[in-house]
């Protein structure tokens, strides 16, 4: 298929827009689409790159309901990260966050891309020994009232007054 | 040990460090190494109370590489990395930056650093780098040769646990290691294996084996990674979630499927050997016979015959050349390290010229 635009070159970016209900196909080549992309709302990038990539998955200039970014409410657009100063809006530009704290003050807004990245939102590897000790015994308590339900549901009442038993010692560490 | 025609032919590169091809990584054997040419493990970590690097004022890096410079000095660490030598970025020449990038070393944004305060920690033989100030504060990397995975993670992890006693590294219950870049979140891991392919590329089935990695969250990259392209039939293999799987779980599932592939590659080079043995022996020997008596030639050519010349090392067709001596000239005939040797700054013709030279001279011809 060629380009709508210049019919000269193969189109390779295929745009489909729904605006007021109707919707409209837009078959482009690449350099037609990026003259193009202030105009269409979107962000074309021919160079792909991690940071831009993700970028691109929670900007509000890549909604297709016309450029102003509807459908975003304001204070998703203002949410800013209280230590570092980071806009939410600055770090889907450049895919960086600022500091560590910016993962509590992006809430929900970044763990929904997270778990779009990596299909979880909970770490199951490594810990570090020091300073993390009540991560390791509620980690360790998680698995053991997991046990416990288990054990109880088997009727093994034995082994599970004995779990019972070590998450009573682990809770008295927290 | 340096050995052969090089004898003497780098200088240090600045600090202590020298730009020598004896990585660790260059040595050519261990398991699968006809096939596996390097594992790479590495961890990114940031120290909390500062903000990333790319937030961070002067004052606060220089604090940051100051901590873990210490860190580095620091008994366990020692026990654990070896000595291991700090150089910051802006102390060495651009062309010494780049030789590093070549080695594997250093990423190429790290290498195009240009503030103080961007360092980068290295063990003598280079099986252990640290990155600071990259992207995150600290990114720890073990480079090995062949399929070594889990030895290149049980280094990693004890470094990683010695630095962690120094340092208070960034940490939450959830989202576990904090990184700047949520596509490193959790574990801040990412293992990938290096291999050469050239008989999944002659059968045509690279793409459709490697295309298929996606899907089991793997992914592949050429020999100077993102956006590299895949030349000499090199390929990288890394994995892409850091979220909600274990280490150990990553490395086994990463190194079972290396396994795979280097099972179908040779597979497929016995098949090759077998159906159209006079022709490869051909293919072969006319590469080795360009690559003896060329007297000038590009990168792309030289890696795209080379990797003919290492399958005919690997099948036997080719005698008197071993892995390792082929793995320092993908090193060597790359562009910055070619200046080096020369000690001066060389136009492209110039390096396409030296570039034959090194081969000739390493391969014996004339």
């Amino acid at each position: 298929m060629l380009c709508q635009e210049c019919g000269k070159r193969p189109a390779t970016v295929h745009i489909t827009r729904i605006v007021n209900g109707k919707q409209s196909d837009l078959d482009l080549c690449e350099e037609c689409a990026r003259q193009y992309q202030q105009e269409l709302g979107i962000k074309f990038w021919p160079n792909f790159s991690v940071p831009q990539f993700l970028a691109s998955l929670l900007s509000p200039d890549v909604s297709w309901e016309g450029s102003s970014g509807a459908g975003h409410t304001k204070t998703e657009r203002q949410l800013r990260c209280q230590e570092c100063g980071l806009t939410y809006e600055q770090f889907q530009k450049t895919g960086r966050l600022g500091c560590s704290k910016c993962y509590q003050y992006f809430g929900e807004q970044l763990r929904s891309l997270v778990r779009r990245i990596h299909g979880h939102t909970r770490h199951t590897g490594k810990v570090p020994a020091r300073g993390a000790d009540t991560i390791k015994v509620k980690k360790d308590l998680e698995r053991l009232r997991a046990l416990l339900a288990e054990l109880v549901e088997k009727e093994e009442f034995e082994r599970a007054a004995q779990v019972r038993d070590q998450i009573r010692a682990l809770e008295g560490r927290l | 040990m340096r050995s052969g025609p090089w004898k003497g032919a780098f200088r240090p590169l600045g600090g202590e460090v020298v730009v020598s091809v004896h990585s660790k990584w260059l040595e050519g054997s261990g398991p699968h190494a006809d096939i596996a040419i390097s594992s790479r493990v590495r961890l990114a970590r940031n120290l909390s109370g500062y903000p990333f690097p790319s937030l961070l004022s002067g004052p606060g890096a220089a604090q940051v590489v100051d901590s873990i410079g210490k860190a580095i000095r620091s008994p366990g660490v020692v026990k654990a990395a070896g000595i291991l030598h700090l150089v910051e970025m802006a102390d060495l020449p651009l062309i010494d930056r780049q030789a590093l990038v070549e080695k594997h070393l250093i990423s190429p944004q790290h290498a195009a650093a240009d503030s103080r305060h961007q360092a980068v920690a290295l063990r003598d033989d280079e099986s252990v780098s640290i990155m600071i100030n990259e992207e995150d504060h600290i990114r720890l990397q073990c480079l090995l040769p062949a399929l070594q995975l889990h030895e290149a993670w049980r280094a990693a992890t004890a470094i990683d646990d010695a630095l962690e006693k120094e340092l208070n590294f960034a940490f939450d219950e959830n989202y576990g290691y904090l990184t700047a870049c949520p596509t490193n979140v959790g574990t801040g891991l990412r293992a990938s294996v290096m291999v050469h392919l050239p008989a999944l590329v002659m059968t045509k089935k690279a793409d459709p084996v490697l295309g298929a990695l996606t899907q089991v969250g793997l992914t592949v990259r050429g020999l100077y990674g993102e956006g590299s392209q895949a030349t000499g039939n090199l390929f990288q293999i890394s994995n892409q979630v850091t979220l909600g799987v274990d280490e150990e779980e990553v490395l086994a599932h990463l190194s079972n499927v290396a396994k795979q592939i280097i099972d179908q590659e040779r597979e497929l080079r016995e098949n090759i050997r077998r159906s159209q043995g006079e022709r490869l022996r051909d293919q072969v020997g006319r590469a080795y016979g360009l690559l003896r008596y060329a007297h000038v030639i590009s990168t792309e050519e030289a890696l795209s015959l080379l990797s003919q010349v290492r399958l005919g090392v690997d099948l036997k067709l080719i005698e008197g050349l071993d892995a390792r001596q082929l793995n320092q000239l993908l090193v060597l005939i790359q562009p910055a390290f070619l200046q080096k040797v020369m000690g001066r700054e060389m136009t492209a013709e110039e390096r396409d010229i030296e570039r034959a030279r090194i081969i000739r001279q390493h391969l014996g011809g004339n």
